[in-house]
């Protein structure tokens, strides 16, 4: 996509953040998926005004179907509203996404960083990395689960172990090719301090596939939570997740299927939404990792 | 060749060290006592002593290691808390579910991924093409026990065509086991054809780019030949790789799939033993899957040079 001249002239001057704003608005796929997420967390942030208690228990309310009464998605095992499971259930899902996917890309960035540019460092940490990456990740954040017990905050930690050497990977990656550029060597050779380098020079190159991998760390998260709480290690029983709905809902599959159906499709469409925003900010951003991907 | 698969080998020596060190190490970083946390909340202390005195938990640290690492070397994995039997057998017991899912479900992502990656590279920008890519992004957003759900009331409970939940083992024939593992491998495929099918795109559009392509079109080959002869042989490396590496997706995904449809493989010994921390197995299932990963990744790197004569080390 060539641009124009009088468009380069316009976003010249402009800063990096302007620029990154001026892409966005230009892809449509980008706009529709930052809205789509932006109805998600207005929805999960309502949740509390939107719908009854979601922990209500009602022993005569018992297994409604969908639409029945006052309950939109009808009723589960214990006559909870599943209209109002469904919806508090977002904010877990999108606070696991979020949290996982920043203090992952924060944690892996430093290590990253320091690995790509130390070489003692990059042959110790890469090989922990390396061994870690063999270990399945689900089976990794259920061994970790098992170990630390059920609740969120430890549901994002597991999750971010494992996405951790994912993001150290692509950080040193980019730090390899940056370091060898000659402006670093110039930077080099007028003795600029190491740190200075790091951040002034080289950080600012991985800005762009760090957003788009966290978009995707973000999206595999909500899965990887729902999956944890599926099978049983993840958030406490008590708290209305997707993963827990569907889980709690299995028993009762046969004769009343909304109860999972609801939160199993709020889940994936989330996820989509999220895997479509990284995409399209793949596309936006580094026109070349499209034809790696 | 035999120089690099020598050396290829040896590299899978320090990254099979550190799952070994990280799953022994797994018992060990638990917060507190890792005798109490596996005797449960109503232990008493004669309890607690005894799986300490089991585990070896009152040697030192390095010696513990040491103890753990002969037998492994041996094939002794332990013995399991709740059932006193050893890992390495209940394990054996479980693998034969597991191994036809995963295999089946190889089989089947690369047939539906492999042609649908190809035709959606050479319709680029058609509606083909945007058909493929939406399905390899919802592949990748639907969870597996979500569409093994949907698969399961449709087949099985409004249709009835298929067994709702359980596995048939090999023994008893190969009908009842394929209708057994009808539903869960296309649960599991889905995700990894999503998977393959992107790459696949991504790297028959590449090669239809080259020089050679164009030559053939010009020498009047055939669409078929040109797609199948020169581009996929070419495209070949980056999707044996994702084939590899999706293994640690779908290895995550059986251990989902076998909880939805009820199938005794390894990945329900692995939640059963989670929930009664059965912390041996769980040890042993993780080291079993990690080195599946491995050796079959290595095994996909010694193919590379099959597929592309020029990758010679």
């Amino acid at each position: 996509m060539a641009a124009t001249t009088s468009e380069i002239i316009s976003a010249a001057p402009a800063g990096r953040l302007s620029r990154f704003g001026h892409y966005v608005r230009r892809n449509p796929v980008v706009m529709v998926g930052l809205v789509l997420l932006a109805i998600l967390v207005l929805i999960a942030l309502l949740a509390p005004w939107l719908t009854v208690d979601p922990l209500q228990l009602s022993p005569i309310d018992r297994l409604k179907k969908t639409g029945v009464g006052d309950h939109l998605f009808g009723t589960d095992m214990y006559g909870r509203d599943v209209f109002a499971r469904t919806l508090h259930g977002s904010q877990i899902s999108l606070v696991v996404g979020l949290c996982v996917a920043a203090l992952s890309t924060a944690v892996g960035l430093t290590i990253g960083l320091v690995a790509g540019y130390v070489r003692l460092v990059d042959a110790i940490v890469m090989r922990i990395m390396d061994g870690l990456m063999a270990i399945p990740g689900v089976l990794l954040a259920i061994a970790l689960m098992a170990l630390t017990g059920a609740s969120v905050q430890n549901v994002i930690l597991a999750l971010t172990v494992i996405e951790i050497p994912r993001v150290v990977r692509l950080v040193r990656g980019v730090v390899l090719t940056i370091r060898e550029m000659p402006y670093v060597e110039a930077a080099i050779s007028i003795g600029t301090s190491f740190p200075k380098i790091l951040i002034r020079h080289i950080l600012p190159n991985t800005v762009a596939p760090l957003i788009v991998q966290a978009t995707y760390i973000c999206a595999s998260s909500m899965i990887f939570e729902a999956v944890l709480s599926f099978l049983g290690a993840g958030t406490p029983p008590e708290i209305p997740s997707w993963g827990n709905m569907i889980s709690e809902g299995r028993a009762y599959f046969q004769i009343a299927p909304h109860i999972i159906f609801f939160p199993g499709v709020f889940l994936a469409v989330c996820v989509l939404v999220v895997n479509i925003l990284g995409d399209g900010l793949r596309d936006t951003l580094d026109p070349r990792l499209r034809r790696r991907m | 060749m035999f120089a690099y698969i020598v050396r290829r080998l040896l590299a899978t020596i320090p990254v099979i060290g550190v799952v070994a060190v990280f799953v022994f190490l797994l018992l060990h970083l638990t917060p507190g006592d890792p005798a109490a946390v596996i005797a449960g909340d109503y232990a008493r202390p004669e309890d607690i002593a005894k799986i300490r005195e089991r585990l070896g938990l009152n040697e030192p640290i390095h010696i513990q290691f040491g103890t753990w690492l002969w037998s492994l070397v041996q094939g002794d994995l332990g013995i399991s808390i709740f059932s006193n039997l050893p890992v390495a057998k209940l394990i054996q017991q479980r693998l034969e579910p597991t191994l036809i899912l995963a295999l089946a479900t190889t089989i089947l992502s690369i047939l539906i991924a492999v042609p649908l990656g190809t035709i959606a590279a050479w319709k680029a920008g058609t509606w083909i093409d945007r058909a493929v890519m939406l399905f390899a992004v919802a592949g990748f957003s639907v969870p597996i026990f979500v569409f093994g759900y949907i698969l399961m009331y449709i087949f099985s409970i409004e249709l009835k065509w298929l067994p709702v939940q359980g596995y048939k083992p090999i023994a008893d024939g190969l009908g009842p086991l394929i209708q057994s593992i009808t539903l869960p491998t296309i649960a599991l495929a889905i995700l990894q054809s999503a998977l393959i099918a992107r790459i696949t795109r991504a790297s028959v559009m590449e090669v239809l780019n080259e020089d050679y392509i164009r030559t053939a079109h010009a020498k009047g080959l055939a669409q078929n030949t040109v797609l199948i002869r020169h581009a996929l042989k070419n495209a070949a490396v980056p999707i044996v790789t994702i084939i590899g590496i999706s293994v640690g997706l779908l290895i995550g995904g059986v251990v989902v799939t076998e909880s939805v449809f009820n199938l005794p493989g390894l990945g329900r010994l692995t939640v059963d033993s989670i929930l009664r921390r059965d912390y041996p197995i769980i040890q042993g299932v993780i080291l079993v899957f990690s080195g599946a990963f491995v050796l079959v990744n290595l095994i996909v790197d010694i193919l590379y040079t099959l597929f592309d004569p020029r990758i010679r080390y």
